[in-house]
């Protein structure tokens, strides 16, 4: 399947360019408007991605392989995050973290066989003092009990 | 009681609430003034850096050349990964101004005319709320060339926010540094300091979201007012963010030397059930773990936490009740770290992984007492043996928890010393350890 940037993104990623002296700055931001349009990271978007800002495209996947939150495979729709970090761990994480996994029947990294669902255990998201938490996709969801959990997960869809 | 960096205005997120609030007055005030007035003032109001290590701020930009034809740079940190750590957002959320003002003011005291905020790609919705702040402040003329007219000046720059992506690492300052570059979050060796040698090679400043959003007040109310508050030794307000057991975890900005049991008990309600805390972590995760009964008359300043035996940090306190299982915690430490680290230096990429999986030994019942001297070895071999202080970060935790809770630690292991797991452990040295569940 040939990848091509839509014009409004190749255009996004042309004022990504000039917030720095050098093209290659840019290939974070690249990368995310990549993912967002086509859900996870190609080889043939890196290449793509490393003509754009004058890059070898081994150091395109460099930078790919180094950042957690680029994605090789597809992902669900809803891509949810769980930290299970000390501070959430303290208030419960590891029960929404199970809650989830028996809920969706997938692991950590693992997609529902519909493609909605895939969960990531994750490091501390900065909502300590708001735990347990997850994210979905952009969202935080913050003091998660049990309950709100059935709750956020079913009204999906 | 007095705040700095949070006051309680509503919706000081907004340009025009916070003009109204005496807000970009300060900008105008230090335009007034040489670039070195400036520094000197920031030194002698003793602000230290609130991203970990409380470093002189003035003293830190004094390093930057004042002759040189290269650009410089301000790079802010936002990364906020540290576990604990969550009062960054808080100021992208409600005092976004009050950022861009002390940016405004940075640059103009060490002469960059480009700043990049490195947010943590998680922050989606922060990075919004800040990168909104910053359009307005450029359509109202007062960031970029058009400050040149606005205030009738010179000097201008401009403001970007650079979107990382997940790793921990990136929040050491060069390893951001790097990230900026469009490279792998790689620290570099030091020196060459990045006052010398940092962005594409020209001199940077990177300092805390929170310092340089105490700048403005600095520079409207003189050094001597900040100066006054708090510690003298280390003064100001800090955000202090408690999480963990307690009845109203948050972030609460109080004066430098607010006793840490205040804080607990009297701003975050105390310990739910009334509970015994066993353990708290004064400063974010990295910081050496204190013992509950270690805690009576500590003042949270860098000096007092130091003679208490940890460390200030970032000021994000978590506090574990007396029926926290320590050993899980340490483990789920120690995983973090292993997981974060980047694996440019050997005793870092190993060791972190060796703690990890001595201590998940121990949690399936199978450590012995050698274990916990061998968590120390290990720990005492990665400090101060590797490329950047994700190594102290990662020892830290491990080595002071199990030594002020060996009573603890020797409950959970088998006093015979396992000669099979021993034997095992000896020949880690030669197998690359895969732990499972991992990915780096
Ligand atoms: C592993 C590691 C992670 C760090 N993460 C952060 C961070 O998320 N935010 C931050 O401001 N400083 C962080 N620091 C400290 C920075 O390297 C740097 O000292 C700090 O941003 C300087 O700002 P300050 O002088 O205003 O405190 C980290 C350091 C290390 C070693
Ligand atoms: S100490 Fe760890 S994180 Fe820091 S450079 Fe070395 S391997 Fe990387
Ligand atoms: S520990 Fe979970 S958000 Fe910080």
């Amino acid at each position: 399947m040939e990848f091509n940037f839509t014009p409004e993104n190749l255009e996004r990623i042309n004022a990504e360019i000039k917030k720095y002296p050098k093209k290659q700055s840019a290939v974070m931001a690249a990368l995310y408007i990549a993912q967002e349009q086509n859900g996870y990271i190609t080889n043939e978007i890196m290449v793509k991605i490393a003509e754009l800002l004058d890059m070898h495209p081994h150091d395109v996947l460099s930078v790919v392989t180094f950042y957690t939150m680029y994605f090789q495979k597809p992902m669900g729709k809803y891509h949810i995050q769980v930290c299970t970090n000390v501070s959430c761990m303290l208030r419960g994480a590891y029960d929404i973290w199970n809650q989830l996994k028996e809920k969706l029947k997938i692991d950590n990294l693992e997609v529902t066989p519909d493609g909605k669902f895939s969960l990531e255990e994750v490091e501390c998201m900065g909502s300590c003092g708001t735990a347990p938490m997850f994210a979905i996709n952009e969202d935080y969801y913050e003091n998660l009990t049990k309950e709100k959990v059935e709750e956020i997960i079913n009204s999906l869809n | 009681m007095i705040k700095i960096v949070l006051p309680d205005i509503p919706n000081l997120h907004q340009l025009e609430v916070y003009k109204q609030n005496g807000g970009y007055t300060a900008i105008k005030k230090a335009l007034s003034q040489s670039p070195d007035d400036i520094i000197d003032q920031v030194k002698r109001s003793g602000l230290r850096g609130r991203g970990g290590a409380a470093f002189s701020t003035g003293l830190k930009w004094s390093f930057m050349p004042k002759t040189t034809d290269k650009p410089k740079y301000l790079c802010v940190n936002g990364d906020e990964s540290e576990p604990g750590s969550f009062k960054d957002r808080q100021i992208f959320e409600y005092n976004p101004h009050q950022l861009i003002e002390g940016i405004l003011i940075s640059c103009y005291a060490i002469g960059a005319k480009t700043c990049y905020i490195y947010i943590r790609g998680e922050y989606h919705k922060w990075i919004k709320l800040m990168q909104n702040a910053i359009d307005d402040a450029y359509a109202a003329g007062l960031v970029g060339e058009a400050m040149k007219s606005t205030f009738n000046t010179d000097f201008y720059c401009d403001i970007y926010i650079h979107k990382g992506a997940g790793a921990y690492i990136c929040g050491e300052e060069s390893a951001l540094m790097n990230s900026i570059e469009g490279k792998r979050g790689y620290p570099r060796v030091k020196p060459p300091f990045p006052a010398q040698n940092g962005l594409w090679g020209c001199p940077t400043t990177i300092n805390n979201v929170e310092t340089i959003a105490n700048i403005p007040p600095i520079i409207n109310n003189g050094w001597e007012w900040f100066a006054s508050i708090g510690e003298p030794k280390h003064p100001g307000t800090i955000l202090f963010g408690v999480s963990g057991h307690v009845n109203k975890p948050g972030v609460y900005e109080l004066p430098t030397g607010t006793l840490l049991t205040d804080i607990i008990y009297n701003y975050a309600g105390g310990i739910p059930g009334n509970k015994k805390i066993l353990c708290i972590i004064p400063g974010g995760s990295s910081m050496p773990p204190l013992r509950g009964d270690q805690i009576e008359g500590v003042k949270m300043d860098a000096e007092s936490l130091k003679a208490a035996g940890s460390a200030i940090g970032t000021g994000g306190i978590m506090v574990m009740d007396e029926d926290t299982d320590l050993v899980k915690v340490l483990a789920r430490i120690a995983h973090f770290y292993h997981h974060e680290s980047c694996g440019q230096c050997t005793p870092c990429r190993e060791g972190t992984g060796w703690l990890e999986k001595i201590l998940k030994r121990i949690i399936a019942g199978k450590g012995s007492v050698s274990d916990l001297d061998l968590l120390i070895t290990v720990a005492n071999q990665i400090e101060g043996n590797t490329i950047c202080a994700l190594g102290e970060a990662a020892a830290w935790p491990v080595k002071y928890m199990v030594e002020r809770f060996r009573d603890y630690f020797e409950q959970r292991v088998s006093k015979e010393i396992n000669l099979e797991v021993a034997n095992k452990v000896h020949s880690m040295r030669h197998s690359s350890i895969t732990v499972e569940g991992i990915v780096h």
